[in-house]
């Protein structure tokens, strides 16, 4: 099981990647949204896909899965909701006052510090 | 802290003084303040010749960083005093000259003293220290003060061109230097030159003391202007005269070779040393006298020369190693003895000639030769300093230039004897190299007195009407010129007072404590062979002069374009659009560039870890089953991914994108994180519906026409990404060496925690400060947002940035 998510993990990287090496800004931020979506599947595989009850006690069960990976990416899956968002106020204010969202256009130049 | 101490540091606080009497003490030029200083420091090193005579030495410790072995400490021999005396000496008769030379009510003489006073401490502190890197500070100090010298006319173009040279080379030998330090640190556990001395054994057979010698001697070659480094020394004559006079003939150029003699004891009897010292100079002595003679300009000759018998005094420190193998010997210490010797007797005719162009070119504003001449009449004490200056410089007699010269020669010819490292195939090289030097020697100085003063006055073309200068100007370079003539007539005053003691520093350990070396200097040894080899220069000298017009056009046999100044040049250039060339090609300003970059890097480094570490291990032992469930999730998540990347429209990604995050919302369902699909399912909605509310003001997607190469690479690149994160997952979840602290969390999130939700607890009670900056930085990323939508910066007049 663990391999099978690493290999999709892995997809979702390559896609990612491709969209962030595109041109234009929105591919780019989506590329960003799925990158992320690719590192939080594979935090929950890295923690290990045992079965088990979910870890809430009153289940009274025998084992648990591991509830430390979850905590992490809960806390990831809301970092990266800000930034995602952020970022894509931000393209939106960028295409707004440069009327482009090309980011060949967007490049700096020499007397540009 | 002893008197000495303050004796070295107290020009730097002279020094801080001087502005305000430059300001506030205007009627008084400013550098008859400075005189005090000099003078004392002079009586003060005189008291201590009888110290130095008697064999003791004065050292003493005054810690400063301690813990690291660096302490200010101060040590006196003969060589450190003979230095002394020299800085002080001809320190207080430039300030003297300088008093005349510079006006009061034109020049900022504030700064000039300043600097002056700071060179003045930094190289006192370079000749009598014991610990290499207070040596290497107050080395650094010198180069730093002379960049500000030559640089005092700062308006001249070429004055900030002379500095940055000057600065550039030395200083990168001052590195090299600093480096030799630290070697010799490593070998001997010791800054200490006495602890290094003592070390001498352990040093020989040390791996590094070849590339701390090479150090040590690249440090000491660049200041010291020697053969290829000393194109830094005729640009730094767009200083003031006084700084040419002191700096660049007497003191700052005699620093290497006072490393040199400091560190002769620790290096001198490798083969190595001997060569590379005695080549070096014997060579730069020839290069030197053979170059002076095309310049035109008076200050270029004098620099030329300068090199020159720098390199001759070096040639002769060389071949004194020699004396190390032979034992106590005199027939190989007068090598050593004419260079201590040569070296006072440099600094005087060197600092009167200086002096000499500096009134010709205060009093005629001009120092080109083809435009003076028949001075004789018109600057009478002028051309008496300039002549026994020029005499003593081509080693004529009755001047200390002579007795030199002979002792050089002396020195030459008995190498020719020497039968170490393989010296007898080239050793007749250097009496032959050492007479042909001298031959240009003596052209270069009639040259210099004859073209000044003999011929016709030209005075339409000086700037000023020439007459004798002023007697200030004239005190300076006549005691210079009165101790050339008395030191010829009685050279023994130095003999046991200052030679001796010096030689012994440079062989600390060749005698016997009660012994002494045999320093007796006469002025006439009979017939000898030197005696031959002088009339020898003067017979050809007197031709070659006369006839140079003749024979010069074999400078035009060098093609400029291969000098040496423009290898700097090019040098400089090629570094300089080179860098920029460099930059240009991958700085792209191109985001995807930058990306590219990071990527390939991230994949050659992961790639390279796990290929030669043996990384990846693969095995299904402990994992979990796959079931059908997940099959299916797999499958839409996979094929939604690919949607995202094919999408035509940006609605169609959007929805792929959607589609990616719930079924990462169903993964969490099924592998039992009830906390994680709630949030990953209110996320992904919210966000689809943030990427909706743009989606009528968003760009359209386009699919723009891009080159089959650009979609290759980026293809690859994200392939490789893709691949490597596979491996590192497999990899990573194959191998697990130690459990999971998870026990921990569900045995106590109950009884520690107070609650049932094992993810919860760990949020806000067992890892509550991650929720605490978490949520900080959805605060700012709210924040952000509405600041980036309420302010608009209107930009009036700012076209495009």
């Amino acid at each position: 099981m663990e391999i099978l998510m690493a290999v999709t993990a892995g997809i979702i990287f390559m896609a990612a990647t491709y969209l962030l090496l595109s041109k234009s800004l929105l591919r780019v931020i989506i590329g960003t949204a799925l990158l992320s979506h690719g590192v939080h599947l594979m935090l929950l595989t890295m923690g290990g896909l045992k079965k088990g009850a979910a870890p809430i006690l009153s289940e009274h069960a025998k084992s648990f899965v591991d509830p430390l990976p979850q905590a992490l990416i809960l806390t990831a899956i809301v970092i990266s909701f800000g930034v995602t968002s952020f970022i894509l106020v931000m393209a939106f204010r960028a295409y707004q006052e440069l009327k482009t969202d090309d980011l060949d256009q967007m490049r700096g130049n020499d007397q540009h510090e | 802290m002893q008197l000495l101490h303050f004796a070295i540091l107290s020009p730097f606080v002279f020094a801080f003084i001087i502005p305000f009497l430059a300001k506030y003490a205007k009627r008084v030029h400013t550098g008859w303040f400075v005189l005090i200083l000099p003078v004392l420091l002079f009586i003060y090193f005189l008291s201590m010749i009888r110290m130095t005579q008697s064999g003791e030495t004065l050292r003493s410790v005054l810690e400063w960083i301690p813990s690291l072995g660096i302490n200010f400490t101060v040590y006196v021999d003969g060589l450190g005093l003979l230095f002394a005396l020299l800085i002080t000496g001809i320190g207080s008769l430039v300030t003297l000259y300088s008093i005349f030379y510079l006006s009061k009510e034109k020049e900022q003489l504030g700064p000039f003293y300043v600097y002056l006073l700071m060179f003045m401490g930094a190289m006192l502190g370079v000749v009598l220290v014991d610990n290499v890197m207070v040596l290497y500070m107050f080395w650094e100090l010198t180069s730093l003060s002379s960049f500000l010298l030559i640089g005092y006319w700062y308006k001249r173009e070429k004055s900030r061109y002379g500095a940055a040279k000057s600065l550039l080379i030395t200083v990168s030998g001052g590195l090299c230097m600093l480096g030799g330090f630290i070697l010799l640190y490593l070998i001997t556990d010791s800054f200490s030159i006495r602890e290094m001395i003592n070390q001498v054994q352990l040093i020989a057979g040390h791996d590094l003391f070849i590339p701390a010698m090479i150090l040590i001697l690249l440090g000491a070659f660049t200041k010291s202007a020697q053969f290829p480094f000393y194109i830094w020394l005729p640009d730094a004559m767009e200083a003031p005269t006084p700084v040419s006079a002191y700096l660049h003939s007497a003191t700052m150029v005699k620093a290497g070779i006072y490393v040199i003699a400091r560190f002769s004891p620790i290096f001198a009897f490798s083969a190595q040393w001997f060569w590379i010292v005695s080549l070096v100079g014997i060579f730069t002595m020839v290069w030197g006298s053979f170059h002076a003679v095309k310049q035109t300009d008076l200050k270029s000759i004098l620099a030329f020369s300068t090199v020159s018998q720098l390199g001759m005094i070096i040639s002769m420190l060389g071949v004194s190693a020699a004396a190390l193998h032979y034992g106590h010997t005199e027939y190989y210490t007068v090598a050593a003895m004419a260079a201590i010797f040569h070296l006072i007797n440099h600094a005087t005719f060197k600092g009167s000639l200086f002096m000499a162009v500096g009134i010709i070119d205060h009093e005629t504003g001009t120092r080109d030769v083809r435009k003076l001449g028949g001075l004789m009449g018109i600057m009478p004490i002028t051309f008496t300093i300039s002549l026994i200056g020029t005499f003593s410089m081509a080693g004529l007699p009755p001047f200390n230039g002579f007795l030199s010269k002979e002792m050089f020669f002396t020195s030459m010819l008995r190498v020719t004897h020497v039968d170490l490292f393989n010296v007898q195939t080239w050793g007749a090289l250097f009496p032959v190299l050492a007479w042909a030097g001298s031959v240009f020697t003596f052209i270069y100085s009639m040259k210099l007195l004859f073209k000044t003063f003999k011929g016709n006055y030209q005075p339409e073309k000086l700037e000023k009407q020439a007459h004798e200068a002023p007697i200030g100007m004239l005190v300076s370079p006549v005691i210079l010129v009165a101790l050339a003539v008395s030191l010829f007539f009685f050279p023994n005053i130095l003999s046991y007072s200052l030679i001796e003691p010096a030689m012994n520093s440079i062989y600390p350990t060749l005698l016997d404590s009660h012994e002494k070396f045999h320093v007796h200097i006469s002025q006439w040894h009979g017939f000898t062979a030197e005696v031959l080899m002088t009339l020898g220069i003067i017979a050809v000298g007197t031709i070659g002069y006369l006839t140079i017009n003749k024979w010069k056009g074999i400078y035009k046999l060098f093609p400029s374009k291969l000098t040496l100044n423009r290898l700097y040049e090019k040098l400089l250039t090629i570094m300089e659009k080179g860098s920029y060339r460099v930059t240009k090609q991958y700085m792209t300003g191109f985001l995807r560039d930058y990306l590219l970059y990071i990527f390939a890097g991230f994949i050659i480094l992961m790639s390279g870890a796990l290929v030669l570490k043996g990384g990846f291990s693969f095995t299904t032992e402990g994992m979990a089953k796959i079931g059908i469930y997940e099959m299916i999730l797999t499958l839409v998540m996979i094929s939604a991914t690919a949607a995202t990347v094919f999408a035509r429209s940006r609605l169609t990604a959007i929805i792929s994108l959607g589609v990616v995050g719930y079924t990462l919302a169903l993964f969490f369902v099924i592998f039992r994180a009830p906390d994680l699909a709630l949030t990953q399912l209110v996320i992904e909605t919210i966000s689809v519906a943030l990427f909706l509310l743009c989606f009528y003001h968003l760009p359209k997607l386009r699919l723009k026409k891009k080159t089959r190469t650009f979609r290759m690479t980026n293809f690859i690149i994200a392939l490789g990404v893709g691949i490597i994160v596979t491996l590192l997952g497999i990899a990573s979840s194959s191998q697990r060496t130690k459990d999971s602290i998870a026990s921990f969390f569900t045995k106590h999130s109950h009884d520690l925690g107070g609650g049932d939700n094992v993810v919860n607890v760990i949020l806000v009670d067992f890892r509550g400060f991650d929720t605490m900056f978490e949520i900080t930085v959805l605060t700012i990323a709210a924040l952000g947002i509405y600041s980036m939508i309420k302010t608009k910066v209107k930009e009036e007049g700012k076209s495009g940035e």
